[in-house]
């Protein structure tokens, strides 16, 4: 709608290029908002600190919603993210460390819970596959450019 | 000619891992419980129709049983509940219901309408004793032998298939527990 609204409005002046930079900043501004109205959609914790809020973020940032997979704990509205986000507040509040928070996460759900797998026997191809990956890409960009010398 | 033919096998390569992970997809959806062989988690909550009374998996431990997460604004709890009833009737064991996230009015009216066929249900509003089973959906079925481990969990709706295999493991978990 904005940028509809944006380019129509400067088309008849002349400055068509100025119209769509402006409904490309409103888009722009439109989805920072959108961002800062998802973040607030976590229920306001009474934190000791803002270390320990700070904490809070990255720990629910880092934990899965089980339910809702693709997102974290941090982003997601479900039930159960709600309850696992008290869960972790709670835990903050008792003075448990980070680690033993997601440890109690993973005993629970799994390796799956955390978006940061441990390095471990069955997620080795998970951490090494992109190191592989790029080693024979670097691999055979170095034999192409090779060839291509030869040539020339 | 192998030059020719590279691209040919590795697009032959991907063809392959897509397909394998289409057909797997399904199963990459549920998350295996990493609580699967472990002792049940000590549980203590009220009853449902019975608020004053509570309940403790520990008092449960001497005879297998079956743990059934369910709750009234749980669609597929209603499509599962003629395999509930059916549980309930000849699995030969404690049929737990574990009434998740719900309101106790609710839970009542939803169990006088479609019937209850539980021996008992225990109540966790809050959802927190749900996070130490691990819990992520419902409707879930945790089959728990004599000695308190967790054998088996379902996640999703129990259809024919399901109920036939949760039964032959019932009969399995009562044969352990005689011997």
């Amino acid at each position: 709608m904005t940028s509809v609204q944006g380019s129509m409005r400067f088309q008849g002046s002349g400055f068509r290029v100025q119209g769509w930079l402006r409904s490309a900043l409103m888009v722009f501004a439109g989805l920072l908002l959108s961002g800062l109205v998802a973040a607030s959609a976590i229920e306001p914790f009474p934190f000791d600190d803002e270390v320990q809020e700070q904490r809070f973020r990255s720990l629910a940032e880092e934990i899965r919603c089980t339910v809702c997979q693709n997102q974290s704990l941090a982003d997601s509205d479900a039930p159960l993210a709600q309850d696992l986000r008290r869960q972790l507040f709670a835990m903050l509040q008792d003075g448990r460390s980070d680690m033993e928070i997601r440890m109690f996460m993973v005993d629970r759900y799994g390796d799956f819970v955390l978006y940061r797998p441990p390095l471990a026997g069955h997620t080795i191809l998970l951490w090494g596959g992109p190191i592989v990956l790029l080693l024979i890409a670097l691999g055979s960009t170095i034999v192409i450019v090779r060839r291509r010398r030869k040539v020339l | 000619m192998i030059r020719m033919l590279l691209p040919l096998i590795v697009f032959a390569g991907l063809l392959v891992l897509l397909i394998f992970g289409l057909r797997t997809a399904d199963q990459r959806e549920i998350v295996q419980s990493p609580l699967v062989g472990k002792p049940v988690p000590e549980i203590t909550l009220p009853g449902l129709n019975d608020p004053e009374t509570t309940y403790s998996t520990a008092e449960l431990i001497g005879e297998p049983y079956i743990i059934n997460v369910w709750g009234s604004w749980c669609w597929a709890c209603r499509e599962e509940h003629p395999y509930i009833d059916r549980l309930g009737r000849e699995a030969g064991v404690p049929l737990v219901g574990f009434n998740w996230k719900d309101e106790r009015e609710d839970a009542l009216r939803w169990l006088n309408r479609f019937g209850d066929s539980w021996s008992f249900h225990m109540v966790d509003f809050e959802g927190r004793a749900a996070i130490d089973l691990g819990v992520y959906g419902a409707p879930e079925t945790y089959l728990v032998d004599h000695r308190g481990v967790i054998q088996h969990k379902h996640i999703g709706p129990i259809d024919a298939t399901v109920f036939e295999d949760l039964m032959r493991r019932i009969v399995q978990m009562r044969a352990e527990a005689d011997s």
